[in-house]
């Protein structure tokens, strides 16, 4: 009670109970509430919970995405997946042309993809590991992680499109300007990042005494480069490339946006088409009909496993690796 | 390769290291086309006006984002109320409890979560808020958000409280500290910076991300603080006015895409810095 005195008149409130509080005794009321408020027991038990809630989200989403697709399962069964037209008209939905255009962009920009952030993961990882030109193009590749996916699609079809039309023309096909190759090459730059980082610390893993042993012996960069750090870093690198699939399977704005909007299974690479995640995108809010509605949450199903798969193989051969290292 | 001579090895050595340096930059190369691109079409837009009117109907010319702006910042504090308690908890409860077997499930669950494709988690938001209440609304938005957040948040809790040193959390055991206060008063604020920029992350992510608002928070050309009501927010109005067929639409599209990217990226680099400014060496 003594500090108490010691505060000036100004600094001090009376409460409604007649309890006065001043800045020592608040701070006093505060370590004694917080004590209360907080019995090991209790703060434990919040603890739980919340990794418990987490886990009951997961299992939630599945169970909901399952329950919501069932009236599809059992309309349509298995002609869902190898059916291909998709016509709501009728209540006929096969989603083959869906997984087909998902397939077929994902896997493109995957191959163009690949050509440049292989090479970024060596540029980073061996040969400018660091200093300003390393932190720069560092830092260029976190910006373009960042950058929205709508604002990628926006892009694309102001600046891509006219370019990919353009070339319809020089090659004789149909001038559309969106379609399958336009969505791979905007796919392609989104998911750069992903295999590049996660090369670049694979490849910067690799046992420096390996690589001065094969320096020792004579070999040029390019050879230690081939025949060391590419075999070492493989299944790393590999991992890198199958977490950014997982990202191409479910981007959603940007392909929507250039992809054409076709319900057919894509001809060729210039043809418009539709994904998995772009028809959802496209057709959920106007759907009507129990079916019709049931059939798009089954896509959306569909996608959640296969992008659950890819990821969870994926981070298994990138957790092995770590522990090993 | 045998038979080329040292001065082949040492041609192919020099090409190949040009041929990486040169596919590196290509790389980086759309980054600035898209800046350069989106700053050309959307300073032009920008002042005043833009900022704090609404969008003008089709065929006026002028208007704004005013309620995109508002939409997105309700949508980013309903989504944050809602993710960063659970998050940090749920990190806390994965890294001080390494061996349970709920440890390992909740981390791949959260590993799992951060691969579900956004458009996934709208449809979810969709079938667990917008039927039940009846209609699109900012909340429904705010709970698809936050279950994007959620995983960001919990991991970056988790990877920072691991590098804090154990004989800090002994120390103030041993000081006679319960173990909430050690935990919350000790251990979380020697990690507070690692855990700020998760959530800084998680924000920048959030932010940007249309496809789960597509079917919950809808879109409204109108202004409104309902959280119960639809809601505009930056991206979905990009997508909306970038797909329409009128130049004045493309022009406020222009503009706010340029303002989200200027917030996403200051966001992203901010948290960058912070990480380097903030972070506690042990």
């Amino acid at each position: 009670m003594e500090s108490k005195r010691s505060v000036p008149r100004s600094f001090s409130k009376a409460l409604p109970d007649g309890e006065t509080v001043s800045c020592q005794s608040c701070r006093r009321l505060a370590v004694r509430y917080s004590r209360f408020a907080l019995s090991e027991p209790a703060f434990r038990k919040t603890l739980t919970l919340s990794a418990v809630a987490v886990v009951v989200l997961l299992a939630g989403i599945f169970c909901s995405l399952l329950y919501a697709s069932f009236p599809a399962l059992q309309a349509m069964g298995f002609r869902f997946f190898i059916g291909t037209t998709w016509d709501p008209v009728t209540g006929e939905f096969g989603a083959l042309p869906f997984v087909m255009g998902t397939l077929l962009t994902s896997f493109l920009a995957l191959v163009i993809s690949t050509f440049f952030s292989l090479p970024i993961a060596i540029f980073l990882g061996e040969y400018y590991r660091y200093g300003v030109v390393s932190s720069l193009v560092k830092t260029g590749i976190e910006l373009l992680a960042g950058i929205p996916s709508v604002i990628y699609g926006f892009w694309g079809l102001f600046f891509l499109v006219p370019i990919v039309r353009a070339l319809q023309l020089q090659v004789g096909a149909p001038p559309y300007g969106v379609g399958i190759l336009t969505a791979s090459c905007i796919l392609a730059i989104m998911i750069i990042p992903y295999s590049a980082s996660l090369g670049r610390e694979m490849i910067a893993l690799v046992p420096s005494d390996l690589k001065e042993a094969a320096l020792s012996l004579g070999a040029t960069r390019f050879e230690m480069v081939r025949k060391v750090i590419l075999p070492y870093a493989r299944s790393g690198i590999f991992a890198g490339i199958l977490l950014s699939l997982g990202r191409a399977l479910g981007e959603t704005m940007a392909v929507t946006m250039v992809i054409g909007n076709a319900n057919f299974i894509p001809k060729s690479l210039f043809a418009p088409a539709n994904t998995m995640a772009s028809i959802i995108a496209n057709e959920f809010t106007e759907a009507t009909g129990t079916i019709y509605l049931a059939s798009l949450i089954e896509i959306a199903l569909l996608l959640f496993v296969v992008t659950m798969i890819i990821n969870l193989v994926g981070k298994f051969i990138v957790s092995r690796l770590r522990v090993e290292v | 390769m045998k038979d080329a001579g040292i001065k082949g090895r040492i041609a192919s050595d020099t090409m190949f290291k040009g041929i990486i340096i040169v596919l590196s930059f290509c790389a980086i190369l759309p980054m600035f086309l898209i800046l350069f691109f989106i700053a050309k079409n959307g300073i032009a837009v920008i002042d005043w006006d833009f900022l704090t009117r609404l969008p003008s109907p089709v065929g006026e010319t002028g208007g704004g984002v005013a309620n995109a702006i508002i939409g997105t910042a309700l949508l980013i504090v309903i989504a944050s109320v809602l993710s960063v308690p659970l998050g940090i908890f749920a990190g806390i409860y994965i890294s001080e409890y390494k061996k349970t077997r709920l440890s390992h499930y909740s981390r791949l669950s959260v590993e799992i979560l951060q691969g579900i494709p956004s458009i996934v988690i709208g449809i979810i938001a969709y079938v667990w808020v917008v039927v039940p209440l009846g209609s699109f609304s900012a909340f429904s938005g705010g709970i698809a958000l936050a279950m994007m957040m959620l995983p960001v948040i919990v991991m970056a809790t988790d990877e920072t409280l691991r590098l804090i040193p154990p004989s800090l959390k002994e120390a103030a055991l041993a000081l006679g500290a319960s173990y909430p206060s050690t935990v919350l008063k000790i251990v979380l604020p020697a990690g507070l910076s690692g855990i700020v920029t998760g959530i800084i992350l998680a924000i920048a992510r959030i932010a940007g991300e249309t496809a789960p608002l597509l079917f919950t928070a809808f879109g409204n050309p109108y202004m409104t603080y309902n959280i119960l009501k639809p809601v505009n927010s930056m991206p979905l109005m990009v997508f909306t006015y970038a797909t329409s067929p009128y130049p004045e639409w493309h022009s406020l599209a222009w503009g706010a895409s340029f303002v989200l990217l200027v917030f996403v990226l200051a966001l992203n680099i901010f948290a960058k810095l912070g990480i380097r400014k903030w972070k506690v060496q042990f």
